[in-house]
């Protein structure tokens, strides 16, 4: 049992969470995630670390309420508790200096590239990080990311805040303007992800992925998380989070993620039926 | 008493009893067990039968040598509470072992009555009987917490909540020691939890194992996936004396054939997982969804494959394919359980060997394209080895398909602690007798150590280990 500190929402969807998890934050790094179960019939889903105080023995989540479990989770209040978390689960990110390092965020991938983003700057990197949302209200954090980089672009699918387009429009625009990137990591949508490999394999910058697919155990056990790396099937859970984007199968893994789609639709309608909290 | 009355004569003229079951065309509507018990009237019968060798071929084949004739006779005269606490003395899970060891080729095959009878199938249900009187107890509700020596103060971590660990957790326990289980899964049990299926093993029974280990004061910590979590050496600075790993073969093998990675291709691993820990066969009611399938086709010809087979009957499928690339005789798993597969209407597809996966335009398996094998020449495991028929490609209609070809071992614990040897395979290397591997203080059994086994294995070194643990906490010596 994990009891809720905090909860707050960001946007209607999506909200922030800190969970006592006092061992988890002690051994946690960036790029780490954990798996959770909300409640006794609950499924095991993945999700990233956002952010760890050892001290105090929290660690921070922050979900977008899209499926039957991230909602139940969202109903949630400071206080209540989750009823299973296991971690700190998958290989933590490799951080070295490598020069200029842009960090992607989409979405609520904004959150797990925050400690990523400090983990980088503190080791000399000079961090340029780019923020994408539909709309303004799906960029979040935004603070919190200007404090860990030296420079923030936003972007937006619709134009309400930041430059109308996608952060690979931006990526492309610093290329265009002569920024030598030694190394890009993105996180957030597998179809960002996905594009954002393609462009900066045309330019050959080095460029790191966080995937995030459907797990059960998270200990190399079930296989369900894996993708094809190169010629290889790699599993997410402890060969990952993070790969080469330039060698993801992003296709077969959309095509995989998507495995559940209609069940998932009918699990949310039962759970809307039976109160989320099933 | 009557029973000693009977001459051998006698007791070989006794039928062997048949445990009732559940009809399979009612079976695959449910998940209920399907060997449904041996009333009172039927185990005494069966007890009966045995001849009380004085050599006692059958202690032999057990691995972890229940004074089987003993039990047996107490059954005979009705003593079901000093049988069960007999078998206890070696075994703590007969309820589980009752179920899923494989008697015939352990205990039952030695036996005499079966030898004489010129058939294993007839020789004294020694399972079915285990079974009987660990049920017996359970209905009386009378389970007896074991007697703990006085408390040493010396700490045990138990990695891994599966059948190796339990063991070695109540072992130790009763020598005074402070036991820790920790456990990766929300739930303990290991593959008797997300293994085998409900239909084989109900859940209560394992349950039911594990708060008798914490009534007897095992501290049990689940969702604590070590290697991760904590290193077994920052285990060891926290404070532990001794150190088991339990965890299991849990990395699933594939075929490493086209297609593998589309949508409707599971591991036996995660299919079972979903139905059994996460209780796919109730959603939506739970959460966990898993494929509604219709033709499915699992691949291998073991234990494992079987209950992968008999679990998409159970969720609903149509047809059910057991594709195996050698012949009924050469299968691993249990003549019991191909037969429960066989009755429930799985498909056996003999001889065969799947060489690619075939996907529809929205990336689902829609298809196996298979090649007819005939046997050759007998390999290194003195099976006839399969070779496959030039020019037979044909592919079978699926939307589902399971691997069942085997686990390798889970490479967690020796990534993070690589001063712990192990094989090319990734098997820890321990000593067999005493499980000890090569770094001071720390055990290990079960899959790990073994590779892919049986419950009743994983025990056997349990207990090995259990008994080296305690003697090296007691003496400190390595």
């Amino acid at each position: 049992m994990n009891t809720i500190l905090e909860k707050e929402f960001l946007s209607p969807q999506v909200f922030r969470m800190k969970v006592e998890a006092p061992e988890i934050a002690k051994k946690r790094k960036a790029g780490q995630f954990i798996i959770l179960r909300v409640n006794e019939s609950g499924e095991r889903i993945p999700l990233t670390i956002a952010d760890a105080d050892p001290a105090a023995g929290w660690i921070e989540l922050v979900v977008q309420a899209v499926g039957a479990t991230t909602k139940a989770l969202s109903e949630k209040k400071a206080g209540d508790s989750i009823i299973d978390m296991a971690g700190p689960l998958g290989r933590p990110t490799h951080i070295e200096k490598h020069g200029t390092v842009v960090m992607v965020g989409g979405g609520i991938g904004i959150a797990p590239a925050h400690p990523i983003a400090q983990a980088m700057k503190a080791a000399g990197n000079t961090v340029i990080s780019i923020l994408g949302g539909r709309s303004k209200e799906l960029v979040i954090m935004e603070d919190k990311m200007r404090a860990a980089s030296d420079e923030v672009i936003i972007t937006t699918d619709d134009g309400s805040y930041g430059t109308k387009g996608l952060v690979t429009d931006a990526i492309q625009k610093l290329i265009d303007g002569g920024r030598k990137i030694d190394m890009v990591i993105a996180i957030g949508p597998p179809v960002m992800m996905k594009f954002v490999s393609l462009l900066t394999k045309k330019y050959n910058i080095p460029t790191q992925v966080s995937l995030n697919t459907i797990m059960i155990d998270g200990t190399g056990m079930c296989g369900g998380c894996r993708v094809t790396v190169g010629n290889e099937s790699k599993f997410v859970c402890v060969d990952g989070p993070e790969f080469d984007g330039h060698l993801v199968n992003f296709d077969e893994m959309i095509q995989r993620l998507g495995m559940y789609r209609d069940l998932e639709k009918e699990s949310l309608d039962h759970a809307c039926k039976i109160g989320l909290d099933r | 008493m009557e029973n000693t009355k009977l001459t051998n004569k006698e007791r070989l003229a006794i039928p062997p009893q048949k445990m009732p079951e559940q009809e399979p065309s009612e079976r695959i509507h449910n998940v209920n067990e399907v060997p449904l018990g041996f009333t009172e009237e039927m185990a005494v019968a069966e007890a009966e039968r045995c001849l009380q060798c004085k050599n006692a071929p059958c202690v032999k084949g057990c691995p972890v040598e229940v004074n089987i004739p003993v039990f047996i006779q107490f059954i005979a005269e009705r003593k079901f509470r000093e049988a069960v606490d007999a078998i206890k003395v070696t075994n703590v899970l007969p309820a589980v072992c009752g179920r899923v060891c494989p008697q015939e080729e352990q205990c039952q095959k030695p036996c005499t009555v079966g030898k004489s009878l010129k058939s294993v199938d007839r020789a004294v249900q020694i399972g079915k009987l285990e079974r009987f009187v660990a049920d017996w107890e359970m209905a009386q509700n009378t389970a007896v917490t074991p007697e703990i020596k006085t408390e040493t103060g010396k700490k045990i971590a138990i990695i891994g909540c599966g059948p190796a660990g339990i063991t070695v957790a109540a072992d130790c326990r009763r020598e005074g020691h402070t036991v820790t289980i920790f456990e990766a899964l929300h739930k303990p049990g290991g593959v008797l939890a997300y293994g085998i299926p409900e239909f084989r093993l109900p859940k209560k029974i394992v349950g039911r194992e594990v708060d008798n280990l914490v009534r007897m004061g095992v501290e049990l910590r689940a969702n604590m996936v070590i290697g991760k979590i904590y290193t077994i050496d920052e285990l060891m600075e926290n404070g532990y004396d001794a150190v088991f790993v339990g965890t299991g073969a849990g990395l699933p093998v594939f075929l490493n054939i086209p297609g593998e990675n589309l949508n409707g291709v599971y591991s036996a691993n995660e299919y079972l997982t979903r139905a059994n820990l996460m209780q796919a066969y109730s959603f939506p009611n739970t959460a966990t969804p898993i494929a509604r399938s219709k033709n499915v086709a699992v691949f291998g010809g073991g234990n494992v494959a079987m209950d992968a087979a008999r679990t998409a009957l159970r969720l609903g499928a149509k047809n059910v394919y057991l594709v195996y690339r050698r012949s009924r005789d050469e299968m691993p798993a249990r003549k019991e359980e191909i037969h429960h597969a066989e009755e429930e209407g799985v498909q056996m597809n003999y001889l065969q060997n799947p060489v690619r996966f075939i996907g529809d335009d929205k990336g689902w398996v829609s298809g196996v394209e298979c090649l007819l094998m005939e046997l050759g020449e007998p390999d290194d495991s003195g099976r006839r080895r399969p070779v496959p028929v030039k020019g037979s490609e044909f592919v079978i209609p699926v939307d589902t398909c399971i691997v069942a070809i085997g686990n390798a071992s889970n490479p967690l614990i020796p990534h993070t602690s690589p001063d712990i040897k192990v094989t090319r395979w990734g098997n820890i290397i321990a000593d067999e007798e005493t499980l000890k591997t090569s770094k001071k203080g720390v055990f290990a059994g079960g899959d790990i150590v073994l590779g892919a086994a049986t419950v009743i294995l994983a025990m056997g070194q349990g207990r090995r280990a259990a008994r080296a643990i305690n003697e090296y906490l007691a003496t400190g010596q390595w």
